[in-house]
């Protein structure tokens, strides 16, 4: 095992594995401190990025942190590692490669290829050594271009999923905020319902409501139910309306164990949805969500940091080229990110290091009532994300999703990204915008005729 | 709930009879008109003033007179409000005076043990504690049930139950608890229930009864839900998981 230390003004700083090392370079979180893996001092920490620094990208494929014969995450890791890929960067250090990442010479089409090389612990270790300046610069090089009806992630456009949620999934609720959101732009990434209960029945009822809304008015965009992966499987079977597979995923074998879940699944999961053949565009069929923390609160973490754990969850997404991947940053709680300052930052770390593994990241922009944060964080979170290429954010009535009693952003909010950054829905969406009125050719927003054929799809 | 329409958006107010979500409500330019912002900052202020409301013991002992049962107050090993929301290890162990003062209790074994704690919101214990027990107390004391003292709880988790319940030799506790306030409830209730409390318990082995204020999950509705459960609990002699699969009866009461 390698010896990782450091001397710091005649002290010595050693780090017994690679595991312990990354912990202990991550910049602060509540949830490290939970689980008692957190720097225990200002000077430890950066002691720890400075030893990191110095670490080899090699080091990585040798020595993993949680072990290749315990965890499928791990053999998917190294089994699926590009080494052709890897060759452009595998005589760098960790250091070296943050600086290779902002150089100018770095650029998109650099990244793309690179992608494959990447394992999730070299991306979540440079990341460590990054400022959030630095995570915005490098991932706005970075281009992840998805297609299902529509095309998802190109420079300069941004897209947002729709959120109806509803406490009793009463379908003309439902269809209520489906109506207004589209009535604001907004649901070009997906119309994607968080269901109060996961029985198949009721799920179909929400597929075929939304299937039948995107039909009647032609809407260049994907519909789905974020029921589990089972329930969803069981409905392709059944003949059911899916577009789109959803799944939370974790970083390791035993969190996604917790939510009923392993690779198999997965796959059959994914097999069964591209068999539908329903996209038009592409056929880029999954749709996942992640979030630091979920590994340590399924108590299935093995000692290692929250947002390393994230990290090896985007190698799980990779496996199966999803049309989203969105980290809900700050659902979770103050136990694991306490306050607006590490929601930022643990969000800007997440697309960071999405993006670089080659995933169409994008971001609920969120937080529960019991942390330190509000709506101003999330204005500050929402912009550097849309300066970083988010490819996609929740766009929910007033920001208040009334099932899931957390706060995120809004329909406005995305108004206001477009307007301020100058960026445009997917391609297609934006011309349906046009076609039905909702907006003008420039992107402004127009007054609905109260006639507008939207408005009688609920009644 | 209705809210003030500007002129612009009319055609959409008639959407706003599906649904509670903050559906319709206008735009200036592209953004939230000041109205509904404001609404939005001062629900989100009641949540934040409902997650740092502290528990009036005094007050809560005293209301609790009427069932005649010794009240007992315990702290969990959380010291302050931003400890609490940072380390929820420490608000599931009991601290330790109150460790103490539970071996110090000479009880006898009872069936059910009420443990009140302040949770997320004391706002909600405050509101709705004695509102609940009116109506549950006198449901199992018809039913021959024994009750444990009545324990109060400060800086307290859901877990802190299986400690107090174990240490009081209750067959069953019944943890009151505030629950984490939604844009629109803080004064939201829970209470969760587990057969045979003891230390080391995961959720998997607790049954919940969520949203209960006057306007969620009414005090009357809660109680016999959760007489149901305490019922059933007792015939089957397990809570959690197993139990939830005939809570389904209850459904539309």
């Amino acid at each position: 095992m390698t010896a990782f230390k450091t001397t710091i003004r005649h002290k010595v700083y050693k780090f017994h594995d690679l595991k312990a090392l990354l912990g202990k370079a991550s910049p602060h979180r509540s949830g490290d401190e939970l689980a008692g893996v957190c720097a225990h001092s200002y000077e430890e920490r950066v002691a720890a990025q400075i030893t990191l620094a110095d670490v080899p990208l090699k080091t990585f494929l040798n020595e993993v942190i949680i072990p290749y014969e315990d965890d499928e995450v791990t053999r998917l890791i190294i089994d699926s590692h590009d080494v052709n890929a890897f060759a452009l960067i595998n005589h760098l250090t960790v250091g070296e490669l943050r600086d290779w990442l902002l150089s100018d010479d770095t650029d998109t089409l650099t990244l793309t290829n690179l992608a494959s090389g990447l394992t999730p612990e070299m991306v979540a270790a440079v990341s460590k050594l990054m400022r959030n300046q630095d995570l915005i610069a490098v991932a706005k090089k970075c281009e992840v271009v998805t297609r299902f009806r529509n095309t998802i992630g190109l420079k300069g456009h941004f897209s947002t999923r729709l959120q109806p949620n509803h406490p009793t999934d009463d379908p003309r609720g439902v269809a209520a905020s489906i109506i207004d959101g589209l009535l604001f732009g907004s649901g070009d990434a997906t119309i994607g319902i968080n269901p109060a209960t996961d029985s198949p029945a009721a799920v179909s009822k929400l597929l075929t409501l939304m299937d039948n809304i995107r039909f009647q008015f032609e809407i260049p965009t994907q519909t789905c139910v974020l029921s589990h992966i089972t329930t969803t499987l069981q409905l392709i079977n059944d003949g059911a309306p899916v577009d789109l597979c959803f799944q939370s995923i974790a970083g390791t074998e035993k969190a996604n164990t917790s939510f009923g879940i392993n690779l198999n699944i997965i796959e059959e999961a994914y097999q069964a949805t591209l068999s539908l053949n329903r996209g038009t565009a592409g056929n880029n069929v999954m749709y996942f969500e992640t979030g630091q923390g979920s590994a340590l609160s399924a108590n299935a973490n093995f000692g290692v940091d929250q947002q390393t754990c994230e990290v090896r969850a985007y190698a799980v997404a990779r496996k199966f080229k999803p049309l989203l991947v969105n980290t809900v940053v700050g659902f979770i709680g103050p136990e694991y990110l306490y306050d607006g300052k590490q929601i930022i930052r643990a969000a800007l770390e997440d697309h960071f290091c999405g993006k670089l593994l080659g995933l169409p990241m994008g971001c609920d922009v969120c937080y529960t009532n019991h942390a330190e944060a509000d709506q101003d964080d999330m204005d500050n979170l929402l912009t550097l994300l849309g300066v970083a290429g988010c490819n996609f954010v929740m766009g929910i009535p007033g920001a208040d999703d009334i099932m899931l009693n957390y706060q995120s952003t809004s329909f406005h909010d995305a108004l206001y990204l477009r307007k301020v950054l100058g960026v445009k829905p997917a391609p297609e969406f934006e011309q349906w915008l046009i076609k039905q009125g909702i907006t003008d050719d420039k992107g402004n927003m127009l007054t609905i005729n109260p006639t507008h054929s939207l408005l009688g799809a609920v009644i | 709930m209705k809210r003030n329409i500007p002129q612009e958006i009319e055609p959409l107010k008639a959407l706003q009879e599906f649904t509670s979500a903050r559906i319709a409500i206008g735009r200036v330019g592209t953004s939230i008109p000041l109205k509904q912002s404001l609404d939005f900052k001062l629900a989100h202020a009641h949540a934040r003033d409902a997650v740092y409301s502290v528990l009036d013991i005094d007050h809560l002992t005293e209301s609790l007179r009427r069932f005649e049962l010794p009240v007992l107050h315990l702290h969990s090993q959380i010291t302050d409000r931003r400890q609490y929301l940072q380390r929820p290890d420490l608000g599931r162990k009991l601290n330790d005076t109150s460790i103490d003062h539970l071996r110090d209790i000479t009880t006898m074994s009872s069936d059910v043990a009420i443990i009140i704690a302040d949770g997320l919101s004391a706002m909600a214990i405050s509101e709705n504690t004695l509102g609940l027990l009116k109506e549950l107390i006198p449901l199992l004391t018809a039913s021959g049930y024994k009750l444990a003292p009545i324990t109060l709880v400060e800086q307290g988790r859901v877990a802190i139950g299986d400690d107090i319940g174990h240490g009081l030799k209750a067959k069953l506790s019944l943890m009151l608890i505030g629950e984490r306030p939604g844009l629109s409830s803080a004064d939201s209730l829970g209470v969760y229930l587990t057969y045979k409390p003891r230390p080391g318990l995961t959720d998997e082995m607790r049954n919940c009864v969520s949203n209960i204020r006057p306007k969620g999950l009414s005090y009357k509705k809660a109680a016999k839900k959760i007489f149901y459960l305490i019922n059933e609990a007792f015939t089957r002699k397990l809570s959690g998981v197993e139990l939830k699969d005939n809570a389904g009866l209850l459904d539309g009461h």
